[in-house]
């Protein structure tokens, strides 16, 4: 452990470590240099929005901090340990399928599809990885998973299957399934872009709630309205690199480059 | 229920092509049985005599075992194959595309007269470390491989080549999503294949498992060829004794008939469970069918959770 921290190590204006950490992350997709060099950090408790337009790479660079893309060149780091890779005896090794899948536990991701398991009922989906993958006992597990349903306000529809749900309530059981594992960074991959007008806020107020309860959030976002009001630091990507990064009040009130006035005109 | 004065009071549409076609299909079945039953090369009493002849009965057991133990065989390995061919281990890969390759490339007859007369290739089997003199045991081939054994094992890897290749068509149609979901609560591939693909790959298997399931019933009677007891080999060697073929196909096919029917009944109830959670309405177990013909209401469909 103490290795990693140190070969981690980043050097930072501020006291604490940052939760989340990534310096220079590269990725390619056959060739096509998706992401360029992305830096940046996010501090324990805050909340980050990514802007950026269409095909920019905000995914790509959310899959990466969870592993779900294996990273070609930089480092990730979340609470001082590398992603994908763990250090042992002095040298580095890449983890093998059993450290990956432990390390995304902590992690916790909610998508744009919500991709909740359909043959389960949502407080199946919540209580699945704590009992399958922790080795929670059951009774613990279901008695945590309805706490977190009444946290997103579902709590009468425990035993609901997914087809039977709205969207944005769908939405929500994702976020629970989320928190379910107790993670330390919590990623949003434009959460309500698939979501009905009128459900957008149900799934916004939630996200708001766990940003009071002092969750560290990284989201991709086009709710221009939640980055101002949520985020502690807004940053706006283009063609894989990070164009301009700061609070809201000024990337979004007063931009200083040209693709993020441009971009910001058009969503807004 | 009161009625509206606005609700239309519609004569409902007919279908009188429905009732002519249902009357002359029925005219001609029934000829059809009737020309049969009167056929005098046709010796009825013999077919009463034998369709619960303890022998006949012997071989529709066995027949029922070996589909069943070989359908359930199969689709074990069947799945394995069809995560070998789908992960991204090279050596996996061809291993699982070469046993499909070879298993359906061949006649299933031919593959069982391998399995029967494999004493014929190796009179010894042996375990032991290949290439030295080392051996752990060493057995004659026709006591570890009777021809029941025989049968099992050649429909049995025949079937799974096939299964395989349903099964893997299943996994291909869980949407990539549900990895991504449970790799993102730390799920394992193992317990992601087990919890999250394979419930719903199912939905997508079982139909055409079904069908796998009556050809191999019917197949098992190729298994005649080594002498295996099922239904059809114990009907060719009555009617070899009193030369009433006729009567004795007549038997087993009544039998084949019937444990079809038997055998397409576990697909409803497991398509109902591997269909919850699905927005579309499940299909009637053969009960409620029943139910449905004598009160034909029509159900409720699965309701709609609404917003606390
Ligand atoms: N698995 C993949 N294989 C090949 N190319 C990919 C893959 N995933 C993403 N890309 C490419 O990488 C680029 C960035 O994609 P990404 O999904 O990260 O963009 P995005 O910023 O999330 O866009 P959007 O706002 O549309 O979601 C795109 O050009 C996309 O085509
Ligand atoms: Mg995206």
């Amino acid at each position: 452990m103490t290795d990693t921290r140190v070969t981690t190590a980043v050097p930072t204006a501020s006291v604490s470590a940052p939760l989340l950490s990534a310096r220079k992350v590269r990725k390619s997709f056959g060739g096509v240099e998706v992401l360029k060099g992305i830096s940046l950090e996010v501090a324990a408790g805050q909340v980050m929005c990514l802007l950026g337009p269409s095909g920019s790479g905000k995914s790509t660079f959310l899959r990466c901090i969870n592993h779900l893309e294996r990273i070609d060149g930089g480092r990730i780091s979340v609470d001082g340990e590398l992603i994908g890779y763990a250090a042992r005896h002095g040298r580095i090794f890449e983890m093998n399928r059993r450290e990956v899948a432990k390390q995304r536990g902590g992690i916790g991701m909610v998508f744009q599809r919500f991709n909740l398991f359909p043959h389960m009922t949502a407080l199946e989906n919540i209580t699945a990885a704590p009992i399958g993958v922790r080795g929670l006992a059951k009774p613990a597990a279901l008695a945590r998973g309805r706490e977190l349903l009444d946290r997103v306000g579902l709590a009468d529809l425990a035993q609901s299957y997914p087809a039977q749900l709205s969207g944005g309530q769908q939405q929500r059981v994702a976020i629970a399934r989320a928190l379910a594992m107790d993670p330390k960074l919590l990623l949003f991959d434009e959460p309500t872009s698939a979501l009905d007008p009128e459900l957008v806020g149900d799934v916004l107020d939630v996200m708001r709630a766990l940003a009071a309860d002092g969750m560290t959030m990284v989201v991709v976002t086009h709710e221009i309205g939640f980055a101002r009001g949520a985020a502690d630091e807004v940053v706006f990507m283009d063609g894989g690199v990070v164009v301009e990064s700061g609070p809201p009040a000024s990337v979004l009130d007063h931009p200083q480059n040209p693709r993020t006035k441009a971009f910001l005109d058009s969503v807004m | 229920m009161a009625r509206d004065p606005d609700d239309i009071d519609a004569v409902p549409l007919r279908h009188p092509w429905r009732w002519v076609i249902a009357v002359l299909l029925l005219l001609a079945f029934a000829g059809v049985a009737v020309s049969l039953w009167q056929n005098d090369n046709v010796n009825h009493p013999t077919i009463n005599e034998f369709i619960f002849d303890r022998r006949i009965l012997d071989g529709v057991v066995l027949t029922l075992v070996l589909t069943v133990v070989s359908m359930v065989v199969s689709t074990v390995l069947a799945v394995l194959l069809a995560v070998m061919r789908l992960s991204n281990n090279p050596v996996m890969n061809a291993l699982s595309w070469l046993y499909v390759w070879a298993f359906r490339g061949t006649p299933l007859l031919i593959q069982i007269v391998f399995w029967g007369y494999l004493g014929l290739l190796y009179a010894q089997i042996t375990l032991g470390i290949p290439f030295t003199d080392f051996s752990l045991f060493s057995v004659d081939t026709n006591t570890l491989i009777p021809a029941f054994v025989a049968g099992l094992l050649a429909l049995t890897l025949n079937q799974a080549a096939y299964s395989a290749e349903i099964v893997r068509a299943g996994m291909l149609s869980v949407d990539e999503g549900q990895y991504e979901a449970a790799y993102s609560v730390g799920m394992s591939p193992t317990f992601t294949l087990f919890k999250v693909v394979l419930p719903q790959a199912m939905r997508v298997i079982i139909p055409p498992m079904g069908n796998e399931t009556i050809s191999m019933l019917k197949n098992t009677s190729l298994l005649s060829v080594i002498a295996v007891l099922e239904v059809y080999t114990v009907a060719t060697q009555i009617s070899s004794q009193n030369l009433r073929q006729v009567e004795l196909l007549v038997v087993v096919s009544c039998w084949y008939l019937f444990l079809t029917s038997v055998l397409s009944i576990p697909q409803y109830y497991l398509e109902r469970h591997y269909g919850r959670g699905n927005a579309r309405t499940l299909p009637p177990t053969p009960l409620g069918r029943v139910w449905a013909v004598l009160r034909p209401t029509p159900r409720p469909t699965t309701p709609r959770a609404d917003a606390p």
